[in-house]
């Protein structure tokens, strides 16, 4: 018998055995298996999967060294829930992850993709060099030459077509730095058609929720859910988009016994651990949510305190309720009235209550209306502002909410100022570069089709172009485009091609451009469409994690990643290309004016400086790199519920772990951060606030400010607008200022010093003096319940553009067609055309698509992921038992989705289940490398195709995009599935 | 001496699939073969739920009673490890498995297969602790570190627990009473022979 003892000592580390081997030059983790003769039949049976050069070993030289672990912290680059990553390094290269047990957000836990992380550092299907298209054949270029012909072919479209022609798309994948720098970077190229994925993940969230009380983010935080009695996630599943949050959720529902209800036209693998399950017809959120609504008016249950102290014109919201009996709300969504008396009854009854919402919410043609519609029931029920309730949004990317912040948005500049003249101003005393310049650098736009010509600033102050519309912005005729030119380049950062909707019409757009530059860690879908032969370029660019820098989890926290390796291969980080490609263009200079650049890159921690100097009008003024790295360092003091760390402690002490925005004040002020928005329960110095003084301060006759609420310990004891140097003196509070901080407003004010408000002023005088007197700088408004600059000022039901139900489009039909952000939008005329042609009738199912817990995105880093790949080998469609039964599917089976735009049609195989209702049918969105049947996977650049590949939902999916935002309709379209 | 257990919280498992890719970068396992491994009963019906599976490290374990060349032994932890260098890929101990732990790389053409490859709870081989033959051939050794299997660790909601037997059913214990439910100890009662008792 073999025994070998075990003493249970940790006398040696397992780095030693790995350590040795690097030294030696021979051994990488990889090679284990090979060795004991395990991987060679099942590399054989793989087929595709190439375990190439031992890149690891060589990058780590053959020199001795000894067992030295360096232990590096970065965060996952997957959602936004912000899972601290703890990588192990020997000699330069990324051998172990350990589970990361300091941090209160994942506490040592990871899903699929964040426990099989370290390969993409490692990951041979990297791009590996930059690459141009020639003659339709991938050729391998230097890093300068790329610069240099980029640059020049930039340079020459826009002497001919204007800086508007080009089209700069960001990442929710950068770091708070590289999305600050890039927002930068196209303002002073003169343009504000820059975005990035919250356009078609959140853009609507951000809409509805900064309309309703302020600030467009999560109110709360996933560590809070552990305190609510009552949760309602709608059109989300976070079991599988957000895996590691269900250790909160499901946390809070066993400790509590909460009621956990799921709210969805699919029963998720988040629905499987819910208490009740609700399922609904897609795109009918609205109903559902005045269903609710219904009943708590009808049976008094609403919080008549909190709406009479801090809800404006809840009325109107009552009178739309009343249409929703349950007998409508039945016929419109297919839920029964009882099942919503009942969940109605939870969550105004068992509180705290939290709603929880993801793309099933805000991917519709009307997804800020159903954003607005779940704030107005958090308002109606009081669960809004206190630990266990709010609006739980959990955002999708690693740092969407951070390059939402920094303004990769065409509607804003970083940190929500506008694009008003004020707002420009603002920056440019920040950037220290003349307002005149940057104005110089924007097109004048001719007068066309009848609408009025735009000046220099009339256009720099004119919102840019969506990421879900850049194909119609190459496609449309000129007149149709508001602007100088339509788009001619288009340059892609870190973003998928295979994840904006109707893709036959975007491969169109992409073989007409005429430049097509994609910077990114792999090819990505717009390497393999076929659509371009020449001027295409590929930038190969590092993970974040090979890069220092910050990101804002969805709860606002945000936290310092530290590079955990060197760039692999050739590629360089989004800092160093936007700084090499604006030298090229000529206006390094004021890119980096006030940022240190280190060997041509410029420092993280400098732009993090910049932005705090910037960033007062969303808190992002307090958290300096010096004060997140202490947080990094001391993760482990921070409580699992409240997120705080003990008073006491001498570097972090009563501080909010990642400082979630806002933030108030310089660094040295010691603001905790605000881990609960509009809590009024606490100081605002502890983090506590008002809902926002946003909107003015009375309508019609009514107060826009709150009644008898107030903040904890504030001198102002009733609302108050938000605070200027104007107010200030009315309040004698300016003698609170100091004299620098005075001298400070009065230069930015000049001539109108009484304008110089907490968010413009540059000393943070107004900020401080504000938290000393227990104010929210703020204000202290009213929440909307109508909000009467939106479309729809009340939410209001609209069918799908695409809707299965015909005889309810009369009643329930979409906006009329209107221009929005530079394009028209002809959701209506599209709609009225597919009830004429009664497309419902040949398209008789209804598609949706979600995500998958292996895959993220665009899925092109994902999918090359070997660990990840391995686990989801077939793109596919979910349909109904017995919708595969009438059509003779069987499971497994390889079906076409047909499309009913553009003759668009899918091959994938079928999974038959009942997850999906009778007449839906549900795909995936991270697959690509498929198109119409055919197999791409030859146009990738040699050894950088993904492991797996598939159909794009997108090929199929359809016309329709929110007014406020140009979101894209993902979940409620029309198919029809045959068999193959 | 401890006795190390898995236990899965199928009220828990929401199948992320982190304790398979955690496996994987742990001890580079390679495509084809999965140490761990989650499986879905009623797949996207009301009552579904998944469990985490991989080698149970049973009591008598039935591989080793089964085995042609005795390649088992049962460490003084309770983990049930094998030898590759004795081991002959016979296949056997796949059919006594009752949970389908062994793993069997395809090394020709005619379904031949090579060494048997299976959850080593994160405790290697043989081979002397930290040996580079140790890593070659059977992963890492966290439990020599000690350390628990990654798998465990990396758990996104915390269903699957890793540890002596008797403090992880405390915990499973202790879980049940809170939320007032449980699927029970799933597999315990086939591996070793009792369950948890609430």
């Amino acid at each position: 018998m073999l025994i070998k003892r075990r003493s249970g000592e940790a006398s040696r580390s397992k780095h030693q055995a790995v350590a040795a081997g690097l030294a030696a030059g021979v051994l990488d983790r990889r090679a284990f298996l090979r060795r004991s003769g395990l991987t060679a039949g099942a590399l054989a049976a793989a087929g595709t999967i190439q375990l190439g050069a031992v890149r690891k070993a060589q990058a780590a030289g053959s020199s001795a060294v000894g067992p030295d672990t360096v232990i590096k912290k970065n965060v996952c680059t997957h959602c936004s829930v912000g899972c601290t990553v703890t990588a192990e390094v020997v000699n330069g290269v990324w051998v172990g992850q350990e589970p990361s047990y300091a941090s209160p957000i994942n506490r040592g836990t990871h899903c699929a993709k964040g426990a099989a992380i370290r390969e993409l550092v490692s990951s041979d299907r990297r791009l590996k060099y930059p690459m141009k298209l020639e003659g339709g054949q991938w050729k391998r270029i230097s890093w300068d030459q790329a610069y240099e012909e980029i640059g020049d072919k930039l340079m020459a479209i826009r002497e001919k077509n204007g800086a508007d022609s080009v089209y700069w798309l960001g990442s929710a994948k950068f770091t708070n730095e590289a999305s600050y720098l890039m927002r930068k970077f196209a303002a002073l190229w003169g343009t504000n058609s820059i975005d990035h994925q919250a356009r078609i993940c959140h853009s609507t969230t951000v809409a509805g929720v900064a309309n309703t009380w302020g600030y467009g983010a999560q109110t709360n935080s996933y560590n809070d859910i552990r305190n609510a009695k009552t949760m309602i996630v709608l059109g989300g599943n976070p079991a599988e988009a957000h895996p590691v949050s269900l250790q909160h959720v499901l946390s809070g529902k066993e400790i509590n016994r909460a009621n956990m209800i799921v709210i969805d036209p699919r029963f998720t693998r988040t629905a499987a651990h819910a208490t009740e399950y609700v399922r609904i017809r897609s795109g009918t959120d609205i109903p559902v949510v005045y269903g609710i609504l219904w009943h708590i008016f009808q049976n008094g249950w609403e919080d008549k305190e909190f709406i009479a102290q801090r809800v404006y014109a809840m009325d109107d919201v009552r009178k739309e309720v009343a249409k929703w009996t349950p007998d409508e709300v039945e016929r419109v969504s297919g839920v029964p009235g009882e099942q919503l008396k009942r969940v109605a009854e939870k969550f105004a009854k068992e509180k705290p209550a939290t709603l929880i919402w993801c793309m099933g919410a805000t991917q519709h043609t009307v997804g800020t209306a159903n954003v607005r519609a779940l704030c107005i029931l958090c308002l109606a029920t009081g669960n809004v502002g206190k630990p266990g309730t709010g609006a739980n949004i959990f955002r999708g990317h690693t740092n969407v909410q951070g390059a939402t912040d920094l303004g990769l948005d065409v509607t804003t500049l970083p940190l929500y100022y506008g694009l008003v003249e004020g707002g420009w101003r603002h920056w440019a005393r920040v950037w220290d570069v003349p307002y005149e310049w940057l104005q110089s650098r924007f097109d004048e736009v001719p007068a066309q089709a009848g609408r009025k010509a735009r000046t220099r600033k009339e256009n720099m102050e004119a919102p840019g172009i969506t990421s879900t519309r850049w194909f119609d912005a190459v496609n449309l005729p000129p007149e149709q485009i508001d602007q100088r030119s339509p788009v001619k380049a288009f340059m892609v950062f870190g973003h998928g091609g295979n994840t904006v909707t109707r893709m036959p019409e975007a491969i169109e757009g992409m073989n007409k451009l005429e430049l097509l530059v994609v910077a990114d860690p792999h090819p990505t879908t717009f390497a393999a469409l076929d659509a371009r032969q020449d001027n295409t370029y590929l930038l190969p660019i590092c993970t974040s994690l090979e890069m220092d820098g910050s990101r804002t989890a969805s709860n606002r926290s945000i936290q310092w990643g530290e590079q955990i390796v060197q760039p692999a291969f050739e590629s360089k980080n989004d800092y160093e290309v936007l700084y090499k490609l604006a030298t090229k263009l000529g206006f390094a200079d004021k890119l980096c004016k006030n940022i240190k650049v280190e060997n041509g890159i410029p420092v993280a921690e400098d732009i993090l400086r910049e932005i705090n100097r910037g960033g007062w009008s969303t808190g992002y003024s307090g958290q300096s790199p010096e004060r997140l790295k202490a947080h990094m360092r001391n993760q482990h003091k921070f409580d699992l519920i409240t997120l705080r760390a003990p008073k006491d402690d001498p570097e972090v002490g009563g501080d909010y772990y990642g400082l979630p925005w806002p933030c108030w004040g310089k660094p040295e002020l010691k603001h905790p951060g605000s881990a609960i928005l509009y809590n009024t329960n606490l100081h605002v110095k502890e983090g506590g606030g008002t809902f926002r003084a946003r909107f003015g301060t009375e309508r019609n006759g009514a107060t826009l400010l709150a009644e008898d609420s107030f903040s904890k310990g504030s001198d102002l004891t009733d609302g108050y607008p938000e605070f200027t140097f104007g107010v200030f003196k009315k309040l004698g509070w300016d003698k609170d200022l100091t004299e620098e901080e005075r001298a400070t407003i009065l230069k930015i004010g000049g001539e109108k010093p009484d304008t110089v408000s907490w968010a413009t002023d540059l000393s943070g005088g107004i900020q401080r003096v504000c938290l000393e007197h227990g104010v929210s700088p703020f204000g202290n408004g009213k929440a909307r319940a109508n909000a009467w600059n939106l479309p729809d000022p009340v939410p209001v039901h609209r069918e799908p553009i695409y809707s299965p139900r015909p005889d309810l489009v009369a009643k329930y039909p979409t906006r009329p067609d209107e221009r929005q952000l530079r394009v028209p939008n002809i959701g209506l005329t599209v709609q009225k055309a597919v009830v004429d042609k009664g497309i419902a009738k040949d398209f008789p199912i209804i598609l949706t698509s979600g995500r998958l817990v292996e895959y993220e995105g665009g899925g092109e880093e994902t999918r090359s992921n070997p660990w990840l790949a391995e686990l989801q080998q077939d793109m596919f469609v979910e349909i109904n038992t017995g919708d595969a039964a009438d059509r003779g599917i069987k499971d497994g089976q390889f079906v076409w989705v047909y499309g009913p735009e553009n003759s668009s049609k899918a091959k994938v195989k079928a999974l038959v289940t009942d997850r999906v209702g009778k007449g839906v049918a549900f795909m995936p969105f991270h697959f690509s490398g498929w198109y119409q049947g055919k197999d791409m996977r030859d146009y990738y650049p040699k050894g950088t195709d993904p492991v797996v590949l598939g159909e794009s939902v997108n090929t199929v999916t359809t016309y329709g995009f929110d007014p406020v935002t140009g979101m894209q309709e993902t979940k409620c379209t029309l198919c029809q599935i045959k068999a193959a | 001496m401890a006795r190390m257990k898995f236990l899965c919280d199928a009220d828990r498992c929401i199948e992320c699939n982190a304790c398979v890719t955690a496996c994987k970068n742990e001890h580079e396992v390679p495509w084809g073969i999965n140490r761990r491994r989650v499986v879905t009963l009623n797949d996207g019906k009301p009552g579904e739920r998944s469990v985490s599976m991989a080698c149970m490290h049973c009591t008598d374990a039935p591989c080793a009673a089964v085995c042609p060349v005795n390649c088992f032994y049962t460490t003084a932890d309770a983990v049930v490890l094998h030898s590759k260098d004795i081991c002959i890929g016979c296949g056997y101990c796949f059919y006594a498995c009752p949970f389908g732990a062994p793993q069997y790389p395809r090394v020709g053409n005619f379904g031949s297969r090579g060494k048997m490859d299976k959850c080593t709870y994160c405790s290697g081989g043989p081979e002397a602790d930290f040996s580079t033959a140790e890593y070659e051939k059977y992963g890492s050794n966290r439990l020599a570190e000690g350390k628990l299997p990654l798998c465990a660790e990396m758990c996104s909601t915390k269903a699957l627990l890793a540890g002596d037997g008797e403090m992880i059913a405390e915990i499973y214990k202790q879980r049940v009473i809170k939320r007032g439910y449980g699927s029970g100890a799933w597999g315990w009662k086939t591996a070793y022979r009792e369950t948890v008792a609430i």
